[in-house]
């Protein structure tokens, strides 16, 4: 590999405390050698060819903590390869894998098996996590001691919540012992049976079954209040509601944990499911634009540390169905940034904290170096354009299902290039 | 008549999936309509030939006799090809999506199907995927417009208005799409709506709708010129919403010591079919000074053949 040299960029690297324009210099290994305003034409050799970026934003290859994989056993959804490629896409370099698959990530054997289909089918860096109950079935805890020496970041049932307090209590325990991170979906699935969508005048509207926004709360309140003496590393998946980001603002004071955010959460609230629009039928649920406000405000008083895609992929006739009969969830790995940059031009959050919570979070969260642009490091990276106007189309989207959330939504700022470990893998 | 039924008339959607979607005009059209069949229906010839040559497909995937029947009738009595879908013998019990469903349907050139589905909005998806219009029905708990639209009209039939009247629903809320097409219909034609159902019962924020909700009957049914009982569906009730039957019609059932509450002239209507003992005293159901019930099964098969007619064109 030549060495490679990336001048006039806007850098905004949150970990390295660096927003500056500047330049990036990759060295012959694919390891970031230089960053920042010192890297400009008057320091590099002359006889060097460098890439003018005339002020387009470069940030740190993005780290998704939520993202769904078919593969094992729903690759028609999404393989390694067609996740990888639709990462890249969106500037992410660096996916966390939910366990929910076929057969489900419960046991040291099947890791070997995703350890081995992620590095020779994808070209981004995949971290899976395990379950924290075989089968995801709430009942018995996985092995997280051997689980974490074979590379697991992190334990989560997924889309599924430890509804028995008891268990939980133990799962922090081991968790605590073993150094493990726990990533909780917070529903109660008593309160949220049946349910759809935001339990509201919406909800009411349509017909259809609501999930109360106590239903996150209660499951919350509870894990916080067992972390009170259960101290271990705790994250919460994701949150929806301002009833929640209230526990969380309460409970910080008590004891450390972490909190996640969809940017579908974020971005969207439960008015835009219009008539029975299923690609918005999401978990946790869209809800009113007052909750949204409360979660931006959340990101702005650091009660929320990361912005998830939630990316979740489901073939179109899954999608294709009554609200009732749809499948839940939306891909999103690839609009993750440039939909959250959304947040940026209508003034809701600094660009900064925006990049730092897609990024250095995530990875400090996860223990894992990426989300910087530290020297030394693997050159990961993407190249943003971030005023440029597009249109998102669901045919053009790279993932292997194309239930985007966001079809025909008009955003502006687009990934032009992305890079892994020095190397181009994207380029728009 | 006939010149009065044949005029030209226009509406202003494609399917009628619910009265949200329909503004007053469009209701008024609809019940001028249906009027002109009332006294069709009670005549000795009640065949007329307006759809002959059209093609009506009822599509019932929930079980139903009153308005399955009613809509067939009323297709049969405007001389139009009706055929009613056995679903227990389609494909749909194959594991055939509805969309597919709709296709098959769709290429066999029907001029209207009429759709109940157990799932809220199934009949908007359909009305995405067929070229003819669309008629609801019942969708979950969603809508239910030409229930809605027969109860307005047996009201007017015997209230001759709507502006300005109270009007007591009562009932389990939460689970009917009836309650929710006749508080939007009721409502945009000027009635004051009071909705009783033990908390359980009633649908989150209710009252943004524009309705006073109420959990204690008495005060509910207080000085209203209808009362409106709702059936309770026990068949979509998954967990324990009340104690029992017998707790439920102490509170909500309509018995006479309740009914004093209200107008002395109030009129007594219910959807059907009925518990009786549950949510109605069966001496007050069949009290033909008091209860309509029969009457809008009458009517009912009015408002259908004007829904057609109109939906047809």
């Amino acid at each position: 590999m030549k060495k490679q040299y990336f001048l006039n960029a806007n850098i905004v690297d949150p970990h390295n405390s660096i927003e500056e324009i500047g330049g990036l210099i990759i060295n012959e290994n694919g390891k970031i050698e230089a960053v920042g305003k010192k890297v400009n034409k008057n320091n590099i050799p002359s006889r060097e060819k460098f890439i003018d970026l005339n002020e387009k934003y470069i940030f740190p290859g993005l780290v998704d903590m939520r993202v769904f994989v078919g593969e094992p056993g729903y690759e028609y959804k999404e393989n390694f390869k067609t996740l990888s490629n639709a990462a890249l896409a969106g500037g992410v370099t660096s996916v966390v894998t939910m366990p929910n698959t076929e057969p489900v990530v419960d046991n040291v054997s099947i890791v070997d098996f995703l350890k081995r289909r992620g590095r020779d089918k994808s070209k981004i860096n995949i971290y899976p996590t395990a379950s924290l109950t075989k089968n995801l079935e709430g009942t018995n805890m996985t092995e997280f001691g051997l689980l974490k020496k074979k590379g697991i970041v992190a334990f989560t049932d997924g889309l599924k919540t430890i509804q028995n307090t008891r268990l939980m209590s133990r799962i922090m325990k081991s968790a605590h012992d073993l150094d493990c991170l726990i990533m909780q979906h917070a529903e109660d699935f008593e309160l949220s049976k049946g349910g759809m969508v935001n339990d509201g005048i919406i909800s009411t509207k349509l017909g259809l079954q609501g999930i109360p926004d106590i239903a996150e709360k209660i499951i919350i309140e509870r894990d916080l209040s067992l972390l009170e003496d259960f101290n271990c590393r705790y994250h919460i998946s994701q949150v929806s509601s301002s009833k929640s980001i209230e526990t969380i603002e309460y409970k910080k004071q008590k004891v450390n944990f972490t909190t996640g955010v969809s940017i579908n959460n974020l971005s969207l609230n439960e008015n835009d499911i219009g008539e029975f629009r299923t690609f918005l039928k999401l978990s946790p649920p869209l809800r009113t634009e007052d909750d949204r406000e409360s979660l931006i405000k959340g990101i702005n008083k650091d009660l929320i540390d990361v912005i998830v895609s939630d990316h979740k992929p489901e073939d179109e006739e899954q999608k294709r169905l009554t609200f009732y009969q749809a499948a839940t969830g939306a891909s999103g790995v690839e609009t993750l940034l440039p939909l959250s940059l959304e947040l940026f031009h209508n003034g809701s959050i600094k660009l900064n904290k925006i990049i730092q919570l897609l990024t250095s979070n995530p990875a400090k969260i996860l223990k894992i170096d990426k989300g910087n642009l530290s020297t030394g490091n693997d050159a990961d990276f993407c190249i943003v354009d971030i005023y440029k106007p597009w249109i998102v189309k669901k045919e053009k989207i790279k993932s292997k299902s194309k239930n985007t959330s966001i079809d025909d939504k008009k955003l502006q700022g687009i990934v032009t290039n992305t890079f892994v470990k020095g190397i181009e893998l994207f380029k728009i | 008549m006939a010149s009065a039924i044949a005029k030209a008339i226009k509406i202003s959607q494609k399917h009628l999936l619910g009265i949200q979607d329909l503004s007053i005009s469009d209701i008024n059209i609809i019940l001028s309509e249906a009027k002109n069949f009332i006294s069709l229906n009670k005549s000795k010839n009640k065949k007329l030939d307006l759809l002959r040559g059209k093609t009506q497909i009822n599509l019932f995937f929930e079980p139903s006799t009153r308005t399955q029947s009613s809509f067939e009738l009323a297709g049969k009595r405007l001389g139009a090809d009706v055929m009613s879908m056995n679903i227990t013998n389609s494909a749909i019990k194959k594991g055939e999506t509805l969309i597919d469903t709709a296709m098959t349907l769709n290429a066999m050139h029907p001029d209207i199907i009429v759709i109940r589905h157990q799932d809220s909005g199934a009949c908007n998806l359909l009305s995405q995927k067929v070229n003819c219009s669309v008629l609801n029905a019942g969708d979950g708990r969603r809508e239910h417009p030409t229930q809605a639209l027969l109860d307005a009209l047996t009201i007017i039939d015997r209230k001759k208005k709507i502006e300005g009247l109270k009007i007591a629903i009562c009932g389990d809320i939460l689970h009917s799409r009836v309650a929710r097409s006749n508080i939007y219909l009721l409502n945009m034609l000027g009635a004051e709506i009071n909705i009783i159902a033990p908390t359980n019962l009633m649908p989150k924020d209710i009252g943004k709708l524009g309705v006073n909700p109420f959990s204690d009957m008495k005060k509910g049914i207080k000085d209203c010129d209808i009362v409106m009982m709702l059936r309770l569906q026990n068949e979509r009730m998954t967990s324990s919403f009340l104690s029992s039957n017998r707790e439920y019609y102490e509170y909500y059932g309509l018995t006479p010591d309740k009914l004093k509450f209200a107008k002395h002239d109030a009129l007594i209507m219910h959807p059907g079919p009925m518990n009786r003992g549950i949510e109605i005293d069966t001496n007050l159901a069949d009290d033909i000074n008091k209860s309509v019930i029969k009457e809008q099964v009458e009517l009912g098969v009015a408002v259908r053949m004007a829904c057609l007619k109109i939906f047809c064109e």
